[in-house]
């Protein structure tokens, strides 16, 4: 169960780096299919749903401008035109002006993306600061005051939606005690809300996993003999348990994080932080497709990203694993 | 009973306790429900809870907090298990067919999973959401077409297991029909998952709706569901905290009987199903 065993493959060093490079390879290749296919999805979406020329215009406007409208952004071409069209700038990255800001709409989706990252990997961090160490304590102690109090923050903490959880926090911090700001993005204050926000529902997920990923490890006969060597308790579970106990916990960690960003549309849009969240739902309510299609293809790509992230880190905690994908 | 089964079985009454309150509001909400939940009276704008007639107070228009979070009840549950039951019905056949026959199709089906699962679920029935339209019709169908697949990737999986079992190849061998063999063998052997995803979904289901009515999609003012209503109250938080905290909390107690339900329902049926 070290790490040197697993680096000792029995294929060797470089037959398993080139079974890597392969596995990546295949990997990245179904990523672009996924995100090919999930463009194309809403493209025909959009579509099929009506005419979008007259959701871009206002309802007044002349029947002879729309035409011009339609002819200019190519609306009159048949579909299959259209979709090849979209197909052909979409690989160059090319997904048309946004029709509410005229601007290129991909680069107004990347401009926003660092603000959604940033309050992403804060409220990743705190989750995990705050729910790995509870879930151990609530496995350490199982049965104990502590153990019912973390379960129960857990269970609560699930159960409560960020959206409500956010407007009352903005309410007791903002309004009634005016300690926080309660809006926007700035210093290190305008993080406190949007990231307990955020966190809250994969804190408490992710507690409870490892709450129970750490009770079925200390089961293993591994640790049993750990504990009969002798060994201090703080190593049983710091070396023998947390490594064994992580795989599960990575593995959700891994989907959560990418849920962060679905999550991430309801926090910015409370704490109007200027985020890609915020920025889609905003584009979802104008009909300006092109910010729509641009936003799919960069919530597609890092979400598969994160997955596939998630996945090499997997085989790195699990050797077992790794061997079958070197093959 | 042993202390882990005791405060399972504690939860999962409190959880049916708030699971059947919330059914009570939703059946019961003419008859408990002191008012009108659209009609407001302008004379009685914004008053907090405790204002005679109106004990969580009223909004904006007049119209009685209580009386629209009782109805909200109904809105939410109906989505709720509109969803659940479209989604089982769809995900559970499609997954059954998958895992049972295979081939090309099944496989074709589960690119189609990967694909909806690059995306996270909030995200996809938004986006659904805003192509399709707006209304309580329009934000089932967007939720169930966001939801199925978690029903067909489970039903798959389990199918393809319990394919292998001793005595579903006992029955092939002595020559059981196709169809039989599926529904009389596989299907109840696949139900109790079916059953418990459906109750973890149930609760995922009715926050989304919410979710989305409060970012101004989905159900519609002046109809009373939780999500429009805490929409709505975004903009009196400074003088009006009621209209916020009540919706809210009857969201938030709705979701926890739900999944405590669900919970107890997965220690009973099948210990070891991670959705």
């Amino acid at each position: 169960m070290s790490s040197c065993e697993c680096r000792a493959a029995p294929s060797g060093t470089s037959g398993t780096l080139v079974g890597m490079r392969a596995y990546l390879l295949s990997r990245l290749a179904q990523t672009a299919l996924v995100v090919f296919l999930s463009l194309t999805a809403v493209f025909f979406l959009v579509r099929l749903s009506g005419d979008p020329v007259l959701l871009f215009l206002p309802m007044d406007i002349q029947a002879k401008d729309v035409n011009e409208f339609r002819e200019r952004l190519g609306f009159n071409d048949p579909l299959p035109v259209q979709y090849a069209r979209f197909v052909s700038g979409a690989v160059r990255g090319d997904f048309g002006e946004s029709l509410r800001y005229r601007r290129d709409a991909l680069r107004l989706v990347l401009e926003r993306l660092p603000a959604t990252i940033k309050l992403g990997v804060t409220a990743l961090l705190l989750t995990f600061c705050l729910a790995i160490p509870i879930g151990i304590l609530c496995a350490t102690k199982r049965g104990s005051l502590v153990d019912y109090l973390g379960m129960g923050a857990a269970v609560l903490g699930q159960a409560i939606p960020g959206f409500w959880l956010g407007l009352m926090l903005i309410y007791v911090f903002s309004v009634r005690l005016g300690w926080l700001p309660t809006g926007g993005m700035g210093g290190p204050a305008h993080f406190v809300m949007p990231c307990v926000v955020l966190a809250s529902f994969y804190a408490a997920r992710i507690a409870r996993l490892t709450r129970s990923s750490v009770l079925d490890t200390l089961n293993e006969e591994y640790v049993l003999t750990a504990r009969a060597k002798g060994l201090a308790e703080w190593i049983v579970i710091g070396k023998h348990t947390l490594k064994n106990s992580a795989i599960p916990i990575v593995t959700l960690a891994g989907l959560e994080t990418g849920q962060l960003l679905g999550g991430a549309v309801i926090t910015e849009t409370i704490f109007a932080w200027p985020g890609l969240g915020r920025l889609t739902v905003q584009a979802l309510q104008n009909r300006d497709f092109p910010v729509v299609l641009a936003a799919v293809f960069v919530i597609s790509v890092t979400y598969t990203l994160i997955n596939l992230a998630v996945d090499l880190l997997y085989g790195w905690l699990d050797p077992r694993t790794r061997r079958e994908v070197a093959l | 009973m042993s202390g882990a089964a005791l405060r399972r079985n504690g939860l999962g009454v409190l959880g049916l306790t708030l699971a059947a309150l919330a059914v009570l509001a939703a059946l019961a909400a003419p008859v408990l429900a002191p008012h009108d939940p659209v009609k407001g009276d302008f004379s009685q704008g914004l008053k907090p809870p405790g204002t005679p007639w109106h004990p969580l107070g009223t909004d904006q228009l007049g119209r009685d907090t209580l009386s629209r979070v009782l109805y909200g009840a109904r809105v939410a549950l109906f989505i709720g298990l509109c969803t659940v039951l479209l989604t089982a019905i769809v995900g559970g056949i499609l997954g059954l067919l998958a895992g049972f026959f295979g081939g090309w199709p099944g496989q074709a089906l589960m690119r189609l999973c990967d694909v909806q699962l690059s995306f996270p679920f909030i995200l996809l029935a938004l986006t659904i959401n805003a192509i399709v339209g707006l209304g309580l019709r329009n934000i089932i169908i967007s939720l169930a077409a966001a939801g199925w697949v978690v029903y067909a990737r489970v039903v798959r999986g389990e199918v393809l297991s319990v394919k292998q079992r001793d005595y579903v190849q006992a029955a092939a061998a002595l020559g059981t029909g196709r169809a039989r063999i599926l529904f009389r063998h596989i299907l109840p052997n696949v139900a109790p998952s079916i059953i418990i995803v459906a109750s973890l979904q149930f609760s995922q289901f009715i926050v989304a709706e919410a979710a989305i009515s409060f970012l101004g999609f989905g159900v519609q003012p002046p109809t009373p569901a939780w999500g429009s209503m805490l929409s709505e109250s975004r903009d009196f938080l400074y003088i009006a905290w009621w209209l916020a905290a009540f919706p809210g909390a009857a969201l938030a107690l709705t979701a926890l009987g739900v999944n405590l339900v669900g919970d107890w329902l997965r220690d009973i049926l099948d210990p070891k199903l991670r959705v």
